[in-house]
């Protein structure tokens, strides 16, 4: 390892750090204005990489050299400023009021419809770009080759972070920009039109993001999974930047692709592990991000469940419910006892989300960390522990509850947005793990061959087994919600310096709210593992976070059967309509928008809404 | 008798079940003070609240310059030409004293000279020796002043002007009635919510004291000063 190599590993740091900077800067800049995480921000960078991938080479075509290049660089990025307005104009203007967590849903939503949406219009394959005119030999330095454009892209960030600044301190739209962010109705009150305000800083925001997008395309393909591998790496560096924090960014990306360059020399396999580790670090010092600022609105994450005394009449319906769903074998065929098997998993993964959202007001956007790591522990079980079912089983619950521990102790320091990115940056770690360690976890393909014992092995005994486990947790997490210990969580949702100013510790219920939910969740997993035969990493990645998320927001927020009957009307709906269509995404995205839209209650909600109306 | 700049009927507001405002009428005319005093909780934040459009209200009519402003957006409002300085300053901490001006700077007025930072710096001299200073360097007098002075900025006709003197201290509270005065100088009508009655009787031309959210008495100030037993009823004092 001699000098040219640290200096190579430095620039190389350098420019990827400038990349992520391009990529975040508009999302920490449409969250400083309008308060919105909007997770279609790595959709409008990855519409900017399509964009940019199939224009360049049409304006090089017709007159090769760098001004068309650029020149389409820069339309790419118009175009997706112009697909920002539109996003605002139809969608984030409705929402500007909504709890966070709807926010996100409804932006993942979008995430969804732009998913099949770039399929439809670009095609399935990835589209690799052209190289910038100009810059293609690569410049010699210290006598190694380094690849031009890559400067280029060093000096990108800067520049981009120069033009911001301008823009945001000497000029009249940006003094207003940054008053709107502090207190918004005295903007208005002083006659400024909010509306036109917002709608230039999602412009600016998903300029920046096509930007980002465009500049990538000479080095890597455009493809179709860019999108959330670059929202959580957003998450990652607006995070440590601090969340609003445009020079915050900057320095987040500086020190993130340095600790990328150097961290892949000292840990080759798990360079995420390190990333993981700096935002660790740097939340336990700095609680808002190296910038950031305390957030001093925090009750719009405060939906949930209210308390109300527990009627007879539910003790019979649970019961006789449970006696429905245990004669179900008796009636049911194989196809429908594994759709109903895997209801139940489903509806004891969103019932350990509900815990920590609908109780904690702890709006987790990673709970599939904790399903995929107990499907991971059960499958490691049965793959390397040679267990049988019963032995690998228990490991489930107990490896997504170290987990949660571990992750838990990190984000209870935390509050509303910062909460729900930084479990969804864990979660990504964990799929990144998964997904890399091929020796243990088997990669992308995960672990095959996670069969029950035996005598559980018919369907029916499964699904029975399952109930058993199922609905006794739930059962059990039942009691928990109407213990002190929940009455506590909720006290603490509703208003945490209350509930310290009467002795509570909130961090220490939330970290075992936490390590409750994630050890549910985990069982859910470990049954999950052992109904499909196999685990892979999909199971610990968004979509499946986001699918709890729907559950919950199908059946209701506010209520504790909520994510039962969403779990169930979700499977279901995913299980018939799914194998029909090309355009599932799109349906379930368009559907959450809507849901977040017009039918916030959730069914259950609604239902009850009806009844006390 | 002219018709009102700022005409309020029959005004109610609500927060979440609980009524505040009960009916509420007053009227402003061009140029004048009116001072709208009442208790603690008696209602007077909300009506310059609802006025603005910043709490849902109802009214018969509500009109500023013969504009209905039921419904508007409050930036609307606001662009009519009215102006509120809100109860707590809400000064954009983050931002310069010129950049808190800059927010609120609008288009002047045919036949009046406009406000610049210039001549509001001469209106609040304690304002000119800072300009570059944020908004969270500033005490809460000075704070109180830029809120004005960034109000100013959007020339307006009339100012709701909420509790100007809480919570600073006596020698600015004077320099506050003084810049008061020179604003009326300049055809500023000033609706003056205000607690402190000593410094409200001193620089408004008309009174409205407001009681559990309904108007008691609305009239000239010097009525109401000869009037003791409301005073003593409504005010204590």
């Amino acid at each position: 390892m001699d000098l040219s190599f640290l200096v190579i590993q430095a620039l190389n740091g350098l420019s990827s750090a400038s990349s992520l900077f391009i990529a975040a800067c508009g999302l920490t800049l449409v969250f400083g204005v309008t308060r919105i995480v909007n997770f279609a921000h790595g959709s409008l960078y990855m519409i900017g990489a399509y964009t940019a991938a199939t224009l360049v080479p049409n304006l090089l075509e017709w007159s090769y050299g760098p001004v068309p290049f650029w020149l389409g660089i820069l339309i790419s990025a118009l175009i997706v400023g112009l697909l920002g307005v539109v996003m605002e104009v139809l969608l984030l203007r409705r929402i500007y009021g909504a709890p966070e967590l709807f926010q996100l849903l409804a932006t993942f939503g979008v995430v969804l419809v732009v998913q099949d949406l770039v399929v439809q219009i670009f095609g399935p394959q990835d589209i690799l770009g052209p190289r910038a005119p100009g810059l293609r030999a690569p410049v010699e330095i210290l006598g190694r080759r380094f690849p031009s454009y890559e400067l280029v892209l060093i000096a990108a960030g800067p520049l981009v972070l120069g033009f911001v600044w301008f823009i945001l301190k000497r000029t009249r739209f940006g003094v207003l920009v940054r008053a709107a962010t502090q207190d918004r109705e005295m903007v208005a009150a002083l006659g400024v039109n909010q509306a036109l305000l917002f709608t230039g800083t999602l412009f600016l925001g998903a300029f920046l993001a096509g930007l980002g997008g465009a500049l990538q395309v000479p080095r890597v393909a455009a493809n179709n999974g860019m999108d959330l591998s670059i929202i959580a790496e957003c998450f990652v560096v607006t995070v440590v930047g601090g969340m609003g924090s445009v020079p915050g960014a900057f320095l987040a990306a500086l020190i993130i692709g340095q600790l990328q360059a150097f961290g892949i020399l000292l840990f080759p396999k798990i360079t995420l592990v390190v990333v993981f580790l700096l935002m660790a670090i740097t939340l336990a010092i700095r609680p808002n991000g190296l910038f950031g600022r305390p957030e001093h609105f925090s009750g719009a994450h405060a939906i949930g469940i209210a308390s109300h005394a527990p009627g007879r009449f539910n003790a019979i319906a649970v019961s006789a419910l449970l006696v429905v769903l245990a004669a179900l074998p008796l009636v049911a065929d194989e196809y429908f006892l594994k759709v109903a098997t895997e209801i139940l998993i489903l509806a004891l993964f969103a019932f350990s989300l509900q815990l920590l959202i609908g109780v904690g007001g702890l709006v987790s956007f990673g709970h599939a960390a904790f399903f995929g790591l107990g499907a991971y522990g059960a499958a490691l079980g049965v793959k390397w522990l040679g267990a049988s079912m019963e032995g690998a089983l228990p490991l489930a619950p107990l490896l997504a509850a170290l987990g949660a521990m571990a992750v838990g102790a990190l984000v209870v320091r935390l509050s509303g947005i910062y909460l729900a990115m930084m479990t969804l940056a864990a979660a990504q770690i964990l799929y990144a793990v998964a997904f890399q360690w091929v020796e243990v976890t088997g990669g992308d393909n995960g672990l095959v061959g996670i069969w029950p014992s035996t005598w559980a092995a018919p369907r029916s005994v499964y699904y029975l087994v399952t109930l058993a486990l199922t609905a006794g947790t739930m059962l059990l997490l039942k009691r928990i919600i109407d213990a002190p210990f929940g009455y506590a969580l909720r006290a603490m949702r509703d208003s945490q310096a209350r509930a310290e100013a009467i002795g509570l510790e909130p961090r220490t219920h939330r970290w075992l709210a936490f390590t409750l939910a994630g050890a549910a969740a985990g069982l859910a997993g470990g049954l999950y593992a052992f109904s499909r035969g196999s685990v892979d990493p999909t199971l610990l990645g968004i979509p499946t976070s986001v699918d709890a998320l729907t559950m919950l927001l199908l059946g209701g927020i506010q209520t504790i059967t909520g994510p039962i009957a969403g779990a169930a009307v979700l499977h279901t709906l995913r299980d018939q309509i799914m194998p029909l269509t090309a355009f599932w995404r799109l349906f379930l995205g368009l559907s959450i928008i809507g849901m977040v839209l017009i039918f916030p209650r959730g069914l259950i909600g609604t239902l009850r809404y009806w009844r006390q109306a | 008798m002219t018709t009102p700049l700022l005409d309020v009927a029959k005004l109610s507001a609500s927060y979440g079940r609980a009524q505040v405002l009960f009916d509420l009428s007053l009227q402003l005319h061009k140029g004048e003070v009116l001072a709208l005093v009442g208790r603690n909780g008696a209602g007077k934040t909300t009506t310059l609240k609802a006025i603005m459009g910043l709490v849902s209200a109802r009214a018969e009519r509500l009109t500023f310059s013969g504009f209905s402003l039921i419904g508007l957006p409050t930036y609307r409002i606001a662009r009519l030409g009215l102006g509120y300085v809100p109860e707590d300053r809400r000064i954009f901490t983050d931002l310069t004293i010129e950049e808190n001006l800059e927010v609120g700077r609008r288009a002047g007025r045919p036949g009046r000279s406009p406000w610049t930072p210039e001549r509001l710096f001469k209106l609040f001299p304690n304002l000119a020796g800072m300009k570059g200073r944020r908004g969270n360097e500033m005490s809460g007098g000075e704070q109180q002043m830029l809120s004005i002075a960034r109000t100013l900025m959007g020339n307006p006709d009339a100012i709701l002007l909420d509790e100007p003197s809480e919570g600073i201290a006596p020698v600015i509270v004077e320099m506050m009635a003084e810049a008061i005065c020179a604003m009326k100088a300049e055809g500023v009508a000033i609706l003056l919510s205000e607690q402190n009655w000593a410094f409200a009787a001193g620089i408004s031309d008309k009174a409205c004291v407001i009681e559990r959210g309904a108007i008691r008495f609305q009239g000239p100030m010097a009525d109401f000063l000869a009037n003791h037993a409301l005073r003593a009823e409504t005010l204590g004092v």
